[in-house]
């Protein structure tokens, strides 16, 4: 129990510092009275704007302000589409996260089975391929991986469309740039824990009772390995969403990540601080899941 | 912060004066070296490929067959190995949308891409291993509020950072260095910090606090080169995935931004004209993926040979 305080603790921490962060982006790229007003405004009429605005206030307060306004939801106007920031993002999110999720259960499709030839046949040929295909995924840039995949399966074989989100197909090619890398990490991960676990007394003498290979790496084996997949997961979701980011641009898809980089370009600030503390947010949320999946499994962890 | 008790009280000028009669473990970076007589197959064709790649990046403007900006729409998006009538030119891996020589401009993306790459591990390793020495060896309340930071940081993803750099400072290529350096300073400091702890009560530490060395003294003469094999192994795989980073924040136009050609932006150049010019972003990621494989390759092999603690992941 206080492993999940602890770990919720951390999660608020986490969470605290990003806030400063968002906080810290409306300060550092100018007044916004500056930005908001005309450039002849008289000095009375700026000074009025900003006490409205609070800018008079001390920066600490203004934090306080700020964070009470977070909490309603309240983190103003989108500059361009005049409308509150919080729902337009948020409305967004379902679409990032499904389109997460399927870049993990790609990852997960192709490192589990490489992962395990790779342990099996540790040191032969069907190992060696499974690192070389680890290596390529690692060292591929996602946003070309992109085109390689529309070059092959848009334009020449016509099977997966190249844009947008209206069919479901749509999603298995952004899935695959965002989750390639994390597919090879996972491989290489799986790989190494499952030859640690291989090489434990209690799966020779699973050997040595006379189960079949299949039994003893499946049942005994993987089953042990998983434990720091877990982890890893958590870890590469932050790779895992930039990724996202890139693959949403690439194939037009309406993710919320689009949207941010779109309101990169018009600096469209109230948008950008809630895609930061969203994308910051599910970044907490995931790992916090982690580690209490990784507690449940493990009871060394959660006893300890 | 606390200045760790000295066992045996020196002072004075002898003390302030006091040197260790022989050098600590002065091996990790000499043995970086040795290993070079032992490199496989696979390690030899890497180290090949990254000389190259140095080498490219280094007399760039000498290699270069064009000038990598120069623009002439009447030789828009011609395809590899097309020989201009007209001049004679060749254009060996063709030309982009406006006309431009792609091997010229790969050979000036490598200066940025090993300038990203090396500049952000160089910073990461400066920030991550000041911080690690320091907290690994003071301890104390320093150490609990740094970890505590550096928690908060890696949960920041770096294409966020990116985002913010980008709104606050605008997209350029010193501030992409400046978004990887500072994105990733934290696996330095969590290596260096744990074999910092080792170090701090270690037999050499102590030999040197009893004959009066400083702290500073102690953690750059007697520490720092005990954990230098660490930042050397994670140095080496920490340049790959900056090529890798670079491309993509260029891609999204928060990196290196046109006209300087980097390999990132030469592949978003190509997506527009994907359906009719496939060779303007398949070239330039070809060379990622061939120098990034290379340095991954380099990476694990000298790992396995300088610390075979780490082999994990």
């Amino acid at each position: 129990m206080s492993y999940v305080l602890q770990r919720l603790l951390h999660g608020v921490f986490v969470l605290f510092g990003i806030s400063i962060v968002v906080f810290g982006l409306t300060w550092l790229t100018g007044d916004p009275a500056s930005v908001l007003l005309p450039l002849n405004t008289p000095p009375d009429q700026v000074a009025q704007f900003r006490h409205q605005l609070g800018l008079d206030q001390p920066i600490p307060l203004q934090y306080l302000a700020f964070v009470g306004r977070a909490v309603r939801g309240d983190f103003g106007v989108s500059f361009r589409s005049r409308t509150a920031a919080l729902p337009l993002v948020a409305s967004r999110l379902p679409v990032t996260l499904e389109l997460m999720a399927a870049a993990i259960l790609f990852a997960l499709l192709i490192a589990v089975p490489l992962g395990l030839i790779a342990a099996v046949f540790h040191r032969r040929p069907p190992d060696i391929l499974a690192r070389f295909i680890a290596l390529l995924g690692q060292s591929v840039a996602a946003p070309w991986l992109g085109v390689v995949l529309i070059l092959l399966f848009a334009v020449t074989l016509r099977w997966l469309p190249s844009s947008g989100a209206d069919k479901p197909q749509s999603i298995i090619l952004p899935a695959i740039v965002a989750g390639a890398y994390s597919a090879a990490g996972l491989t290489r991960l799986l790989r190494s824990s499952l030859l640690d676990v291989m090489a434990n007394d209690y799966i020779r003498t699973a050997h040595a009772k006379g189960l079949p290979t299949r039994v003893v790496v499946l049942r005994h084996g993987l089953k042990n390995a998983v434990i720091p997949v877990v982890t890893f997961l958590g870890l590469q979701i932050t790779f895992l969403f930039g990724n996202t980011v890139v693959a949403e641009a690439l194939f037009a898809y309406p993710g919320m990540s689009r949207l941010a980089v779109e309101a990169i370009t018009t600096r469209d600030m109230p948008v950008i601080q809630v895609f930061v503390l969203l994308a910051g947010a599910l970044i907490v949320v995931v790992n916090l899941l982690a580690d209490l999946a990784y507690a449940w499994l493990d009871p060394r962890i959660r006893l300890a | 912060m606390a200045r760790p008790a000295h066992p045996v009280g020196l002072s004075g000028p002898v003390a302030r004066d006091a040197r260790l009669p022989f050098r600590t473990h002065p091996a990790a970076l000499d043995r970086s070296l040795d290993v070079l007589h032992d490199l496989d197959a696979s390690a030899m064709f890497s180290l090949g490929v990254v000389a190259l790649f140095v080498l490219a990046a280094g007399i760039g403007p000498l290699l270069e067959p064009r000038d990598p900006l120069a623009q002439d729409l009447a030789l828009r998006l011609k395809p590899p190995l097309y020989v201009d009538a007209a001049s004679g030119m060749h254009f060996w891996l063709g030309t982009d949308g406006l006309g431009r020589d792609i091997l010229s401009r790969l050979i000036e993306g490598a200066r940025v891409s090993l300038l990203v790459g090396v500049g952000g591990a160089f910073l990461a390793a400066l920030l991550g291993t000041t911080v690690g020495l320091s907290t690994g060896y003071f301890g104390g309340w320093y150490d609990a509020l740094m970890m505590r930071i550096v928690d908060v940081w890696q949960a920041v993803p770096y294409t966020i950072l990116a985002i913010a750099v980008a709104v606050i400072l605008g997209p350029s290529l010193p501030n992409v260095i400046l978004v990887l350096g500072v994105s990733t300073w934290v696996q330095y400091a969590r290596v260096v910090r744990s074999e910092t702890l080792t170090q701090r009560h270690g037999e050499v530490v102590v030999a040197a606090r009893v004959i009066g060395a400083g702290n500073a003294r102690i953690l750059l003469r007697h520490v720092l080169p005990q954990v230098s094999a660490s930042i050397v192994v994670l140095s080496s795989l920490l340049v790959g995935s900056m090529i890798l980073f670079e491309a993509s924040l260029s891609f999204l136009g928060l990196g290196v931004q046109p006209p300087t050609p980097s390999w990132g932006n030469m592949v978003l150049d190509g997506v527009e004209p994907i359906r009719v010019a496939w060779w303007v972003s398949v070239f330039p990621g070809l060379a990622i993926l061939l120098v990034v494989m290379a340095i991954n390759v380099l990476g694990d092999w000298l790992r396995d040979r300088l610390d075979p603690r780490q082999r994990r992941v």
